[in-house]
């Protein structure tokens, strides 16, 4: 039951983050799909997950994507539609991926009920396992982000006309 | 309807979403906004699939997930910095606008 309250809530918020008008507007219907999301997380005993997607889908990006926004704002309110030219090719894809991935969850054999929680879920373990088995990725997701946040900052710079 | 297929028809859902706004908004943004909720579509599936999984203890969908947030926002901080060069070169975020290849 609460599991389809935040389903609900989830794609509800997805839907209007993809059709509001003003732009934060939209950012704010995000945040709330983000939420649902996190909840979702929780319900289905991903602890660290649900947190971590609270701390950075709603803490950073959200508020990465405002900055964006207020950054890049458009002179007037553009009166013209807000879709692309090729919507009606885009609508038929759509349907078509939704098809088939619905097809496919109804046509498979992977149901079964769900198994007992392991108990060690907790955050110690996570830590562990992060830093023994998958201490390499994380050394590698480390380097990524310094890379990505130098790279940004470089992309993103205000550049002076005698240097181009 | 058992709950990973439960789980499985959200994420599919979220997923349509998103892609149907990348495919036919058009500010960047909206567009890069799209991308997001694919990947967090992505991430449900791991999830759900870790959980229901055969073997759950050994923790690789939880394990993965923590790895794509980290890349997701790596691509969003990368994504943006690019819509606000663009902006800063053609006053628009209409990707309908941006079709030259000349700085």
């Amino acid at each position: 039951m609460l599991f389809k309250i935040f389903a609900v809530l989830t794609v509800a918020g997805a839907v209007a983050a993809m059709s509001f008008r003003n732009l934060v507007h939209a950012v704010l219907a995000l945040i709330v799909s983000f939420a649902g999301l996190a909840a979702v997380y929780l319900l289905l005993g991903a602890q660290f997950i649900g947190l971590a997607q609270i701390l950075v889908y709603v803490g950073a990006v959200a508020i990465l994507i405002v900055f964006a926004i207020l950054l890049t704002r458009d002179s007037g309110i553009t009166s013209q539609s807000t879709t692309s030219s090729s919507w009606r090719g885009s609508i038929v894809v759509v349907l078509g991926v939704f098809g088939v991935l619905a097809w496919s969850v109804g046509h498979s054999a992977v149901y079964q009920q769900a198994t007992s929680l392991p108990q060690g879920t907790s955050m110690q373990e996570i830590g562990n396992v992060l830093m023994q088995r998958f201490a390499l990725p994380l050394e590698v997701i480390g380097v990524l982000l310094t890379v990505a946040l130098i790279g940004a900052v470089t992309i993103a710079i205000y550049e002076k006309k005698e240097t181009r | 309807m058992t709950p990973l297929a439960n789980c499985l028809l959200l994420s599919a859902l979220l997923f349509s979403i998103g892609l149907a706004g990348a495919l036919m908004r058009r500010n960047a943004i909206l567009v890069l906004i799209g991308i997001e909720l694919m990947l967090n579509a992505a991430n449900l599936n791991f999830i759900a699939f870790w959980r229901y999984g055969p073997n759950p203890e050994a923790l690789t969908g939880l394990m993965f997930v923590i790895f794509s947030i980290g890349v997701a926002a790596a691509e969003a901080a990368v994504g943006l910095a690019l819509i606000i060069a663009i902006y800063r070169h053609t006053k628009t975020t209409n990707i309908d606008q941006v079709n030259s290849m000349r700085g």
